[in-house]
Parts: structure tokens; sequence; C-alpha cells
């Protein structure tokens, strides 16, 4: 088997990516992000299951206010697509693609499924009620100084450092 | 120029979305080359094993920001003419918290899984549809959930109007503040790697779905 090629050195991934921001705000006057692209799904799901509904909820009511566009055809849908694309790309460069479930040596696949998904559920809801996750709060209103963001970023390390000791077999 | 391409240019629907497409072609890409695509690597942030992370994404920030403030200071990009993130105090404060959690117990944040996804770890694709599922729930309670949403506005605050310093002087201390991490979580590191030293070739554990990275990649700067 082929060995892995390294990963970029940290400073330089944070130059490329944080360039890469900075391009998106040039180019399109938005940052990066990803949660939005779920909300997108989500609420297409819950149009098929129920139109009237879900144009009337206020939460996602905008996105179907072009009727002649589907509204999975929005900026944050194709950025999460170019991203999956992208990754997909690196990764096979990389000689890093590989199907497997990562965690400790002390944790078990089943555990390891379970808070998988619980904490997608968990970030599903928060960047919903933050406007945004890592990158679309974190990393976009971040560099632009906004309050808000920093509080968020020092909020997430916070809520992860908080619940690290209780969940450490699953990685260490 | 004074404001986004796509503003200027007038772009059309379909080449914004090309745009947003290569953007995100680019996200995507340099998160994988910066080893944001395993779980484990990702929360070795939290046991002070590798900063790796927090180095990415704080540099990234900092370039950014670099780069948005002197845009905005020669009038290439006002700052007025992109969309700056409101503030919403309890919401983001909440949110992140929970983000957090989400974090450590999933392994990824949104973002993160999508390239994980694509590297072809399962686990990835279990947490983007908790999201999913997470993000269908709030939608359904919106109702409930709009107070404590729209709850605490700000409008657009910027941490300079917070401070009442000029931007200039807020983005060298955002630039200092993220170099006196980068000393800090060395040491960390360090004293990390002294108490709890990580035998990478002792233990490769039993299963190989279980190695983790971080005892070969603990010494990367």
């Amino acid at each position: 088997m082929k060995t892995p090629r390294p990963l970029w050195n940290p400073y330089a991934a944070g130059v490329a990516l944080g360039l890469v921001l900075l391009a998106s705000f040039v180019l399109t006057g938005r940052g990066l992000g990803a949660s939005g692209a779920y909300k997108h799904v989500e609420a297409a799901v819950l149009h098929a299951a129920n139109p009237t509904w879900t144009e009337e909820n206020a939460n996602v009511a905008a996105f179907f206010s072009e009727p002649r566009r589907s509204s999975l055809d929005d900026w944050i849908v194709w950025l999460t697509l170019g991203s999956a694309l992208g990754g997909a790309v690196a990764v096979f460069t990389g000689r890093r693609f590989k199907v497997e479930t990562v965690y400790g040596p002390r944790s078990s696949l089943e555990v390891r499924f379970a808070l998988a998904v619980l904490g997608g559920v968990l970030s599903g809801f928060a960047a919903q009620l933050a406007r945004g996750c890592t990158s679309g709060q974190g990393l976009t209103g971040g560099a632009q100084l906004s309050v808000g963001s920093w509080v968020f970023l020092f909020s997430v390390f916070g809520g992860a450092y908080g619940l690290a000791w209780f969940v450490r077999r699953q990685w260490i | 120029m004074s404001g986004p391409l796509s503003v200027v240019l007038r772009f059309s629907h379909a080449t914004e979305m090309l745009v947003a497409l290569l953007v995100g072609f680019g996200f995507g890409f340099v998160l994988e080359r910066a080893g944001f695509g395993r779980a484990d690597r990702l929360a070795a942030i939290f046991y002070g094993r590798d900063f790796r992370v927090m180095r990415v994404m704080f540099t990234a920030i900092v370039t950014a920001m670099l780069g948005l403030y002197f845009f905005d200071l020669v009038g290439f990009l006002p700052l007025a003419s992109i969309g700056v993130l409101d503030t919403y105090l309890w919401p983001h404060f909440l949110g992140g918290l929970l983000l957090g959690a989400g974090f450590i117990i999933g392994g990824y944040c949104p973002g993160t899984s999508v390239v994980a996804a694509v590297s072809g770890k399962i686990d990835a694709v279990l947490f983007m549809f908790g999201i999913a599922v997470g993000s269908g729930v709030f939608t359904l309670a919106w109702d409930d959930l709009a107070p404590l949403a729209n709850s605490s506005a700000r409008g657009r605050l910027l941490l300079q109007d917070l401070f009442g310093v000029p931007s200039g002087i807020m983005v060298f201390a955002v630039t200092l503040f993220a170099v006196g991490a980068f000393v800090l979580v060395a040491r960390i590191e360090a004293a990390v790697r002294k108490a709890y030293p990580v035998q990478p070739a002792a233990t490769p554990g039993p299963k190989a779905e279980g190695t983790s990275p971080l005892a070969t990649e603990a010494t990367t700067p």
C-alpha cells in the first residue's frame, strides 16, 4: 500500500484557508460555511412532506421565496458540494482515502456510532441557534471581528473542553 | 472597485453558484490537507495532545482579517459592502457551547464532517445525518425557539466598537492574541507529552480501526 503523503504545516494550511476565505469575501461578499447546506436539505425534506407548513415557517420560508428555482439551488449548497469535491480530490491525491471508523483504543464501534449521531444532532441544532457553525460563524465572523462570532468561538472551545473529560474513553 | 465582484460585475445566478462551487472546492481541499478529515485528530486538541486544529483556525482568521481590513482601508472592498455577521449574544453563547459539545461527542463540526465523509470515514457520514436531524428539529420547533434565537440582538457589533479602539489597533491586538495562543499551546503540548507519553508503537490497538494518528503526529510543530 502506498504511504499517505504528509499533511501541510498547520500555519501554511491556515494561511491557505485564510486566503480561500478572503477570496470568498472578494468574489461573493460572503464568507465560508457548511451548516446552511444541511438546513437547506432538511427544509427540502420538510417541504416535500408539507409544502404549505414549510413555506409558512419563518425559519426556512426564505428558501422557498423563489418558486421557479429549487430551494437547493443556493449558494451554500453549491459551496458545500464544492467542499466535498475539493476534499475528495485532496484525500485521493494525498493517498489518505480509507473506509474506516475513527475512535480511540478504549472505545467500541457501537459507542462510536451512537455518539457520532448524537454529536451530529447537537451540532445541527446548535448551528441553527448560533446562525452558523465553526466555518460560517467562527471563521467568517471571526475574521470580520464580529463580537458574536468571538463569543461563539470561545464558547465552542468552552463547551468541548468542559465535556472532554466525560467522553475521553472515546478518543484517548 | 467598491464591493464584491459578484455585485460589481452583476453575476448571474449561474455564475454566482459556479463561483460558490469553486470557493467550496478550495475550502474542502485545504481542510483535508490541514488534516481535518479525521475525528481523532480534531478531538486531540481537547486533550492537550495536538493543537493543530487551533493553529490552522487562528492562522486562517488572522490571514483573512488582515486581508479584509487592508481591503477596507484602501477602499478596494469596504467592510460595509459585504455581509458582516450580526451579534446575538445569548444565541451565540449557547449555540457555541452546544456546538462544542457536539464536537467532542461526535468528533466533527458540520464542515469537517463533509471532508471526513469523502475521506471514507463512516462516523462522519453518521454525524452528517445527525446534523440534518438536529437542524430539522430546530426548524420544527421554530415557533418555540424564535424568542431565544432572536434575543439579545446587537446588530452589527465589531470588537473595535466594543472596546472603543480604532480598527487598526483591534486587528493588531487579535494578531498578538493569536501569536500568544500559539506560544502557549506549544508549552501545553510539551507538558502533556511529558506527563502522558504517547506510546505509538507499543500500543497499536487491537484493531486497525482504533489506531490513532496522534501518536505519530504529536511532534508536528
